[in-house]
């Protein structure tokens, strides 16, 4: 993906300024491209006075940030005690047999991601699972399989 | 908006906004937490006001609704409460909106099939107050949640709101709220339970101009999220703890660093900032007292270290969350390094109300030790998933079965983990022990942040122990030894020991190697790591043995010592396993009993969930 350099610009502009602000401009670009653009890195660093070795451990530490470009349909099952106890392990293991990936990974043909998050906390409808901000309530390896299914026919690859 | 520049126009604004209110005017409350939101209480809440204008249109009826924070009882979502009543109806949907009006607002009369039952009775219950799982708590820092629109400062001004602030900055010097918080009792609700008014007195008496004070609201504990109801339903009350905070300790910068996570609750805040900033109750001369103060938003990046005091401010300052040993204490040598104070959310909420009832009255809720409320997330294998603010003392059964509705399914209770990651469990022989800060460290356990989750028969506390150990292993921040690599070592362990491969020897070894973390860990998140794999080692150590020696999971989770098979008399032959089953690792004809290749089976579970007459076997 081509990144305009102007539009990292703006969005670091909008950050500049503050002490610390590194992590907020990497977060609006994460927010903006959804991973954060080895241009992007590079010029955050240059433009917030921040050596690259600190933006890229800032970038590889906290678990906001991605350096790979996610897929079209993010899928996060929720990791979270409530959810655990209420069988969220057995959907992961089944999501990542389904798209032969693991947890953090994304489909070759960059459609799916799969990713585990540490508790939305909405427990009362553990387990959960949520793709692209929507969320799937109370869900069993039945309703998760229905879920994945309808994604795959939607991309034409049933 | 108003401008307030002294006490006396505080009070005539709050006198006008009262003024305004109707007390007869039916008031409709939506649940706007973000587990109701789920539900879908957006669409009832837009439904609700579609409904309002149509009547407005026809001259018929006035009502007011709004959608509020987070009511607590998020198992009966979308909550919808009529007050002046006090009404409560769960699992409200845009099709009963219609019904709602028409029946409850028009006609005053309650409509039954919407109303709460109490599966002990079977009864219906009417009122909010009169559920179970609200009478028996104390609701002191929830109390205006399910009352207030969160992002209207009036609301909050109308129930009183800043009248504490106003009483600190006309009548108490910062030493007189010191030593208000000190006799409170109040102790640290971020897990350590620190004294909150000797951590202020401490940093108070730092030399120097520049200090700052900084509101935890990076709440990682997985099943924990009353910081997040809380700054949804009420920012404004976390703010007013901040400012009264920020004048006792002569702080004029205050820092709120809150998951990113929480869009909501960022969102609320934000706007509780830019209303307080507009009004004049965060600035310059706040109030005519020559205080200054306000307040920035730092967002975390997803890193449970963060919760820790030095890695949030190492964080706030742009670098990686790593912390640094203690002392020098932040209070000393915090962000920038000048004197800062940092406490939870909670703890913030609580000081408006302390100030404005009395520190003598705080102090009468509790123990002897362990002073006022605290707020838990009740959940896992629990009937009455929710948020519960109880007196702190109160008996842990209680918690689970009067308010929390015990165990769904009929199935036993076995252990009830506190605390979260650095927690323990408690088995069902110490259900009756008062939750204070005390008994729960004497049984293995910690107060924490608040995170309480239940844990019924089928749950392997082998494999919970494993799951606590993998989520602390994953957020070590890897800065020292024993965190990095000793926590690895535990999980590598415990998950031999899941897959059946455990050796004897592993218990002891687990067990070492778990106060060797404690002992020599940097910061607080290796100091308590090893606590859930102690703790369910302490209790339920014949768990461990049966995996180990026996090579079985007594509660059928751990697939390596699992096995799928069909009961023959209850399997019709019906071939729903068969045509789902994902590895094709089940034969059998129509009305023929079905027969599992076990050498096929992942063990992924989908025969069980869609086996519709129990045929199917685990163990």
């Amino acid at each position: 993906m081509q990144i305009p350099v102007s539009e990292i610009h703006e969005i670091i502009d909008r950050e500049a300024g503050d002490e610390g602000s590194i992590i907020s401009a990497l977060e609006k670009i994460q927010q903006h491209y959804r991973y954060l653009p080895k241009e992007a890195l590079i010029l955050a660093s240059q433009r917030l006075g921040v050596p690259l070795s600190q933006a890229y451990a800032v970038a590889t530490f906290y678990n906001a940030f991605s350096l790979k470009p996610k897929g079209k349909y993010c899928l996060q099952i929720c990791m979270g005690t409530a959810c655990h106890v209420r069988g969220s392990p057995q959907l992961l293991d089944q999501m990542e047999t389904k798209f032969n990936i693991k947890a953090g990974e994304t489909t070759p043909d960059h459609l799916f991601t799969l990713e585990t998050v540490n508790c939305l906390g909405a427990c009362a409808l553990g387990p959960i699972v949520v793709v692209n901000d929507e969320y799937s309530g109370q869900m069993t390896v039945q309703k998760s399989d229905a879920l994945m299914k309808r994604l795959i026919r939607k991309e034409g690859l049933d | 908006m108003v401008s307030i520049h002294t006490a006396q126009e505080l009070d005539t604004w709050r006198e006008s906004l009262t003024a305004k209110v109707d007390p007869d005017l039916p008031v409709i409350t939506v649940c706007g937490g973000t587990g109701c939101r789920v539900y879908g209480s957006e669409k009832v809440w837009t439904a609700f006001q579609d409904e309002l204008t149509n009547q407005k249109a026809n001259a018929r009826l006035n009502y007011d609704v709004k959608v509020t924070g987070c009511h607590g009882f998020c198992e009966k979502g979308p909550l919808v409460v009529i007050h002046p009543q006090g009404i409560m109806y769960t699992n409200v949907k845009v099709s009963d909106v219609a019904e709602i009006v028409g029946e409850t607002i028009v006609n005053n009369t309650v409509i039954e099939r919407l109303l709460y039952v109490d599966p002990q009775t079977n009864e219906e219950i009417e009122c909010e107050q009169d559920v179970p799982f609200y009478k028996h708590q104390h609701r002191l820092i929830l109390g205006l949640n399910g009352l207030l629109d969160p992002t209207r400062i009036e609301e909050y001004i109308s129930q009183g709101g800043f009248d504490s602030l106003k009483k600190v900055l006309v009548s108490l010097s910062p030493e007189d709220v010191i030593e208000e918080m000190k006799k409170s009792g109040l102790r640290g609700r971020g897990g350590a339970g620190f004294p909150t008014g000797f951590k202020w007195e401490l940093c108070r008496q730092q030399p120097g101009d520049v200090k700052y004070v900084i509101c935890n609201a990076d709440e990682g504990d997985p099943g924990a999220y009353m910081d997040r109801s809380i700054m949804e339903g009420n920012p404004h009350l976390v703010l007013e703890g901040m400012i009264i905070g920020a004048y006792a300790m002569g702080a004029n910068q205050g820092y709120v660093y809150i998951r990113n996570e929480y869009p909501l609750a960022v969102k609320h805040l934000r706007q509780a900032i830019s209303q307080a900033e507009e009004v004049g109750l965060l600035g310059k001369n706040i109030l005519d007292s020559g205080f200054d103060f306000t307040v920035k938003i730092k967002l975390g990046s997803g890193a449970f270290v963060c919760g820790e005091e030095t890695a949030l401010i190492a964080s706030i300052e742009g670098q990686i969350g790593e912390p640094r040993p203690r002392p020098p204490y932040p209070a000393e040598f915090g962000l920038w390094g000048k004197p800062t104070n940092i406490n939870n959310v909670k703890s913030w909420a609580s000081v408006p109300i302390i100030i404005d009832k009395g520190s003598d009255w705080y102090a009468s809720i509790g123990t002897e030790t362990s002073k006022g409320t605290v707020i838990f997330s009740v959940v896992g294998n629990i009937n009455n998933t929710g948020l519960v603010e109880v007196p702190i003392g109160i008996s842990l059964r209680e918690l689970i079965f009067d308010i929390g509705g015990g165990i769904p399914d009929g199935k036993s209770f076995k252990a009830a983990q506190i605390g979260g990651p650095s927690g323990g469990c408690i088995p069902a022989e110490h259900l009756d022990i008062p939750i204070d800060y005390e008994s729960l460290q004497s049984l293995g356990a910690i107060m924490g942040s608040g995170g309480l989750v239940v844990a019924d028969e089928d749950t392997c506390m082998v494999d919970f122990a494993a799951y606590f150990m993998r989520f602390t292993q994953e957020e070590s921040c890897g800065k020292c030894v024993p965190c990095r690599v000793g926590t690895k070592a535990m999980l590598e362990t415990l998950e031999r020991i899941c897959a059946g491969d455990g050796q004897p020897g592993d218990v002891d070894y687990l067990i070492e190697l778990g106060e060797e973390i404690k002992r020599s860990s940097l910061c607080g998140l290796g100091q308590t790591a090893p606590n859930p794999v102690l703790s369910t080692i302490r209790y339920f150590r014949d768990e461990y043995e049966a995996h180990i020696v026996d090579k079985t999971c007594p509660a059928s989770v751990c697939k390596g010592l699992i096995t799928y098979s069909v009961i023959d008399e209850n399997c019709t032959g019906c071939m729903v396993c068969l045509r789902n089953c994902p590895e094709g690792a089940i034969q059998g004809e129509k009305k023929e009993v079905h027969v599992i290749d076990a050498d096929l089976c992942t063990r992924c579970g989908m025969c069980m969930s869609v086996c519709k007459f129990d045929a199917i076997l685990v163990e």
